[in-house]
């Protein structure tokens, strides 16, 4: 990934990603965050995770938001009439959050460039790869995802019934 | 090639506009959408990561978070199905019944 | 620089092919469905009165098109602007970018390069076409949202609900394929249908997965929202469902996505369980006959049979999807949500793991 992808991506990452909380209207908020779900796949393929990236569109933008935007339709909600919280914690939610950004720079950027590039194995990222782990060294969390999920569907079912 | 930095402070910029999110917005869906930014700026910090030390683990925990998010949300939307048809709002200041 | 015009000559080939047969599509939708109904159906617009023969060509293919793009182009009052223009082109271009993994031919031997006739060679096709499957239903989700209007609403919800129930049988039924030939790149797919059993049978999908291959066309359908399942957009019940308030071009690209997916349920039909380009006996340099006679082809004329052949049985699916419309009633909402998760899912879960079973049992 060179200088030029980097920042063609991750320039309107972050405004988009601004949008999704800065919109009042919460279904272009959803439509931001599928928009940022999609360029955060394109990362991913730059990023030699082509699996990853097929399971984020078709999970995160592909499912999830559907469900989002799903329940906003049936809420049939409006935007926001009133954005603004209360007793100015609106500000100190945004300079508590440039600080906090200030920190993770300051921190992260102090990590190794060591270039690692070199040894990335041939089949890095594709589905052989992340198949052979899943079902070896990571069979557990893999069975109790399938329980979890089972849970969550039983859960979901049982609180929407009216 | 880009150093491993950038992409960890993409992600944590990302994970910051997350947590802004949560604290300004007070419509809940839009708190539970920032929730999901968060998650995914954790994500691109995993793949990254997995990418510069060669190692599959990292996509494989990220698989792991997107069906731990999936499920979440499918459990967190019903709920707040159910606040909606009881309380009528959204907001998440008109939901303090528990308030004294 | 020659690589790049290649892929971009191929993806610009399939795009327009596809494009094509969705306009084909119409006409023989038109005529199709008159003849099944024992009526003639459209043909007042005619070249001097008569020609073509009744056959309703001009109307469908000219006078269509001319009306649906000339009608005046309106956003309901109170809707939203920008929504309303994007729906229909966030329902169709993904569906028009799935045809460039479905490979429609094995390779172009030309001045000693071997292109192969696949848009674009991903290593994780199948998944690629999920990913763009899952991401047309926002097509619908955005059209009834943003028509500011109650049915077209509840037309959305009704589509959207039904396409993410139907996604899930989609994709296991490809998993039993994909576990049958071991690899999720659909030229890979193709080109392992090309073996042939005890000597004798072609190894198509659909001689080891004649389930999946039920599921796939039942999901497909029910996808693409045609009928039997089609009450989201049902003329009788919901006006015109999530595109009541679309009209001229937008409603001709809705109209465009619907036989687009249709042609993608096809493409992925034929890939999958038909062998793709494959012609029994037919191998790179002629055929090669089990009862031990062999003719000798030239590259060219074979490329041209397996192009050929991808594209007969394209056609015979479309077709075959298109009389299973104008044949079969309804199904009502609650039955066919019922049936996708309560009969389909089930069956298309068992079927994967009994491919599991059988797999693992002759290896």
């Amino acid at each position: 990934m060179d200088f030029v992808t980097f920042f063609a991506l991750a320039i309107p990452l972050v405004v988009i990603a601004i949008m999704v909380i800065a919109h009042p209207s919460p279904v272009y908020s959803a439509l931001f965050l599928v928009l940022t779900l999609f360029l955060l796949a394109v990362y991913f393929l730059f990023l030699d995770a082509h699996v990853v990236a097929a399971l984020q569109i078709i999970v995160y933008a592909g499912a999830i938001m559907v469900l989002f935007l799903f329940v906003i339709m049936l809420l049939n909600l409006q935007s926001d009439t009133q954005p603004t919280p209360r007793h100015g914690l609106g500000r100190a939610a945004i300079i508590g959050g440039v600080i906090l950004v200030a920190e993770l720079g300051l921190l992260l950027q102090r990590s190794s460039s060591e270039q690692a590039e070199s040894s990335l194995p041939e089949n890095f990222g594709t589905v052989e790869a992340l198949g052979s782990q899943l079902f070896t060294t990571y069979l557990l969390p893999f069975e109790i995802t399938g329980i979890l999920l089972l849970v969550a569907v039983v859960g979901a079912v049982v609180l929407a019934k009216r | 090639m880009v150093p491993i930095s950038y992409h960890l402070i993409l992600s944590g910029i990302l994970f910051t506009i997350g947590v802004t999110g949560v604290l300004l917005r007070r419509n809940i869906i839009i708190i539970f959408m920032a929730i999901e930014l968060m998650l995914n700026a954790v994500n691109l910090s995993f793949v990254a990561l997995a990418r510069h030390f060669g190692n599959m683990d990292g996509q494989i925990i990220v698989f792991f978070v997107m069906s731990v998010a999936a499920a979440e949300v499918a459990v967190g939307l019903a709920i707040i199905l159910l606040v909606f048809r009881g309380r009528e709002t959204v907001n998440a200041d008109e939901l303090n019944l528990m308030r004294w | 620089m020659i690589d790049f015009l290649i892929t971009f000559s191929l993806t610009l080939l399939v795009v327009l092919m596809v494009l094509n047969l969705g306009g084909l599509l119409l006409w023989v939708e038109r005529k199709g469905s008159a003849v099944l109904q024992d009526r003639i159906g459209a043909n007042r617009a005619a070249v001097f009165g008569k020609l073509p023969f009744n056959l309703g060509i001009v109307n469908t293919l000219v006078a269509d098109p001319i009306k649906l793009f000339t009608k005046e182009d309106f956003v309901p009052a109170g809707a939203d602007k920008l929504l309303h223009t994007l729906a229909p082109a966030i329902g169709l271009v993904p569906l028009l970018v799935t045809f460039i993994v479905i490979p429609f031919g094995d390779v172009l031997i030309i001045g000693g390069r071997e292109i192969s006739l696949q848009a674009a060679n991903l290593n994780i096709g199948i998944l690629y076409v999920l990913a763009m499957v899952s991401l047309s239903v926002y097509g619908v989700v955005l059209g009834g949202w943003a028509s500011n209007n109650r049915w077209a609403l509840l037309g959305g919800i009704r589509g959207s609900a039904q396409m993410i129930s139907y996604e899930i049988p989609l994709g296991l039924a490809l998993i039993g394929v994909v576990l049958t030939f071991g690899s999720l790149d659909l030229q890979e797919i193709t080109r392992a249908q090309g073996a042939l059993i005890g000597g004798w049978i072609p190894a198509w999908g659909i001689v080891y997965q004649p389930v999946a291959f039920l599921i796939f066309l039942a999901a497909g359908i029910a996808e693409s929202k045609r009928i039997p399942f089609d009450l989201p957009e049902a003329e009788s019940e919901l006006i015109a469902g999530y595109f009541t308030e679309y009209s001229g071009a937008k409603q001709a690209m809705f109209m465009l996505g619907d036989f687009v997916e249709a042609i993608i349920v096809a493409g992925l039909i034929t890939t999958l369980f038909f062998g793709g380009w494959q012609v029994p006996f037919l191998l790179r340099d002629g055929f090669h006959f089990p009862w031990g006679g062999s003719l000798a082809l030239p590259s060219l004329l074979v490329t041209l049979l397996q192009v050929g052949s991808f594209t007969l049985k394209v056609l015979f699916f479309c077709w075959l999807q298109i009389m299973i419309r104008w044949t079969l009633p309804r199904f009502r909402y609650d039955q066919l949500i019922s049936l996708g998760w309560k009969i389909i899912l089930p069956l298309a879960l068992a079927n994967v793991m009994l491919t599991a079973l059988i797999i693992l049992l002759f290896e």
